[in-house]
């Protein structure tokens, strides 16, 4: 398959903005210097020139009001994609978030819709420090009323976002900062990857590794490391964290009857709790030891590289735990 | 500024609308026969109605905790209101909002709001929708003087005076931030004065006089519409009955004398001696109006008093579209 096509991660991101400014004539795209500069991470390049300043909107450095600009124009029939550059932001905008974005569909009655795709940035690795690297996730995902997706490849990227222009609920799409300059086969069409839906994206019938996000790349190196010694890891990509495919996870532990959950998240209160406890609940007979999990200790990213790296779960901490896990069982 | 007649009678019975079915919604809470809070907007009736009489049900409006009146003056239906405030299944928002978050899309109210200047920036979306295709409507956000110290509030008059979106920024100013008098949560006496740090008209009016209210919303829409942006209108009002409720918690945050200083200014009383000095509306005529809203107040109660609560099915409905 080496003819395929490929993009980047981050080029996903502007093919996926671009098929949906072209699809839906109410949708744009609004946020910190999306228009002008193409978005700090590149991920607007081209749009301005292409579709212009009604379709692509630099606001100020104002989250609440760019979140409430998103709020307001859904409700009233447009479909906008804002931009929160950093997901640590959400603190400036959590009102108009949990309160209002979230909300509002079922205070009205289900009188109002609110076809919103919020588009913004997870994850540490690239030494910004405690105020730019978190992964935040779990915050919006106790929220009835959102979505929220976190994909792990250019091709999930492109294709979760074009899911979530068309979906008429709010659907958060957290991307991943290291992982922006992966490179993977993106078609050039247009095509959806549904929400809700998650994905092996290695067989296995030792343990399973339930992840997302950046640490799907760091699980499956687990996994060949795990293999060389004749371990077999089945990886699942959630995909989707806001509805999460517990279906999918329960199988996947009916299989191998061992888990480990792997976020970059820190751990107490992440959604390894969550999905740890799903498991318990419906597949708690499957289980031959108990539900690990994989997260960052209870700390604030650290600046340091050299801390940094020390925080972050990676392939080795995988592979500890996994072993850890087979030889307690 | 002449106003015709059929524009002084609406903007009467607007007032009288919103004045009846506070002072009755008021009896029933206190009388227990409400769930939850209520935030009353009586004495504040001549701003809703000023405003309101220039809006269609194109045009959006954001309203606050004390929205009642917002959506009686954009033509919110008295049974519906009522059965919302019961908690019935057929209020406007199938008893999901309540008091705090009534509202109706097909009215263009985006709901009332339990957070305190959470609309302004929901109502630049909305204008921003309107600009966006190019419809010649206004979105409107009501606000308090509390509200006006919220970061939100800023943020949204920065960026609709940036946009130049065809808005209002109407603030409600009643004296008081929940229970906190104006003098000690700013330090302006104005909030019109803060639309100079946007670039955008601050008129202070007399929000007791509806007719005032009225000219400086023709004003503020026109050059709206006209594509030269928003406009701040700091209408000073004030509440007859408390915070929350009518006697409310009992808190001794105001004095009785200035409560009455300001009901000597009763926007009703003193619109309806003017429509009687113009001959508009006689006093007869006028006590006729408020029977005949009473007795659709009334019925209104009745519609809510005998509809069904919601179905517990319906817990999970509406969540998600």
């Amino acid at each position: 398959m080496a003819d395929e096509r490929e993009l980047t991660y981050i080029g996903a991101v502007a093919e996926a903005s671009r098929t949906v400014l072209l699809e839906q004539e109410n949708a744009f795209i609004a946020g910190e210097d999306v228009a002008g500069a193409g978005g700090v991470f590149g991920s607007y390049r081209g749009i301005l020139d292409e579709f212009g300043d009604q379709r692509i909107v630099d606001t100020p450095i104002s989250e609440e009001g760019i979140i409430g600009l998103g709020v307001g124009a859904a409700a009233t029939g447009l479909r906008p994609i804002v931009d929160i550059m950093f997901m640590d932001f959400m603190g400036e905008c959590m009102d108009e978030i949990a309160n209002q974005m979230a909300k509002m569909r079922y205070m009205f009655g289900g009188s109002a819709s609110l076809p919103i795709t919020v588009i913004t940035m997870s994850g540490g690795g690239i030494n910004m420090a405690a105020q730019h690297s978190q992964s935040l996730e779990a915050w919006i995902c106790h929220l009835p009323g959102l979505k929220v997706v976190a994909p792990s490849t250019a091709y999930d990227v492109k294709g979760l976002i074009i899911s979530a222009s068309r979906d008429d609920n709010p659907v958060f799409v957290v991307l991943n900062k290291l992982s922006l300059r992966n490179r993977g086969h993106v078609p050039e069409e247009s095509y959806t990857v549904p929400l809700g839906e998650a994905n092996v994206v290695r067989e296995g019938s030792d343990v399973s590794i339930v992840t997302y996000s950046r640490m799907v790349g760091e699980s499956m190196t687990a996994a060949d490391t795990l293999s060389e010694n004749g371990i077999e890891a089945e990886v699942l990509d959630l995909r989707s964290l806001q509805p999460m495919d517990t279906e999918a996870i329960v199988e996947s532990v009916k299989k191998t009857q061992r888990v480990v959950v792997v976020h970059e998240a820190v751990r107490f209160g992440g959604l390894g709790g969550e999905i740890a406890a799903q498991i318990q609940e419906d597949a708690f007979d499957y289980l031959d030891a108990p539900v690990a999990r994989v997260g960052a200790p209870f700390s604030p990213v650290p600046f340091s590289p050299v801390l940094e790296q020390a925080y972050i779960p990676n392939a080795g901490r995988i592979v500890t735990e996994v072993n850890e896990l087979l030889n307690a069982a | 500024m002449e106003l015709n007649h059929e524009t002084l009678l609406d903007i009467h019975r607007r007032m009288v609308r919103i004045r009846t079915f506070e002072t009755e919604a008021g009896k029933l809470a206190e009388a227990g026969k409400i769930p939850g809070a209520l935030h009353l907007y009586v004495g504040q009736e001549a701003i809703a109605s000023g405003i309101m009489a220039h809006l269609s049900n194109e045009d959006w409006i954001t309203s606050t905790h004390r929205g009642h009146g917002h959506l009686i003056a954009k033509g919110g239906e008295f049974g519906k209101m009522f059965a919302e405030l019961f908690g019935r299944a057929t209020g406007y928002c199938k008893g999901k909002g309540g008091s705090m978050h009534i509202s109706n899309m097909e009215l263009g109210m985006l709901g009332a709001n339990g957070i305190v200047g959470a609309g302004p920036p929901i109502a630049v979306g909305a204008a921003f929708s309107i600009k966006y295709r190019n419809n010649k409507n206004v979105a409107v956000t009501f606000f308090g003087d509390g509200a006006s110290n919220e970061g939100s509030f800023h943020e949204a008059a920065n960026m609709a005076a940036l946009y130049k979106l065809p808005m209002l920024f109407v603030c409600e100013n009643n004296g008081y931030g929940e229970y906190t008098p104006q003098a000690n949560h700013q330090a302006i006496v104005d909030v019109a004065d803060r639309a100079a740090g946007y670039g955008m008209p601050g008129v202070v009016v007399d929000g007791m006089d509806a007719v005032a209210v009225y000219e400086a919303a023709d004003a503020a829409i026109e050059r709206a519409k006209a594509g030269d942006g928003p406009s701040l209108l700091e209408c000073k009002t004030y509440r007859f009955f408390d915070h929350v409720g009518v006697r409310g918690m009992g808190l001794s945050y105001r004095t009785d004398e200035e409560l009455a200083e300001w009901q000597k200014r009763d926007p009703i009383h003193m619109f309806e001696s003017r429509l009687a000095e113009l001959d508009v509306l006689s006093k007869d005529d006028a006590v006729k109006i408020h029977e005949d809203v009473l007795a659709e107040v009334q019925a209104g109660i009745e519609f809510a008093e005998s509809s069904p609560m919601p179905d517990p099915a319906t817990l999970l409905e509406d969540v998600y579209a």
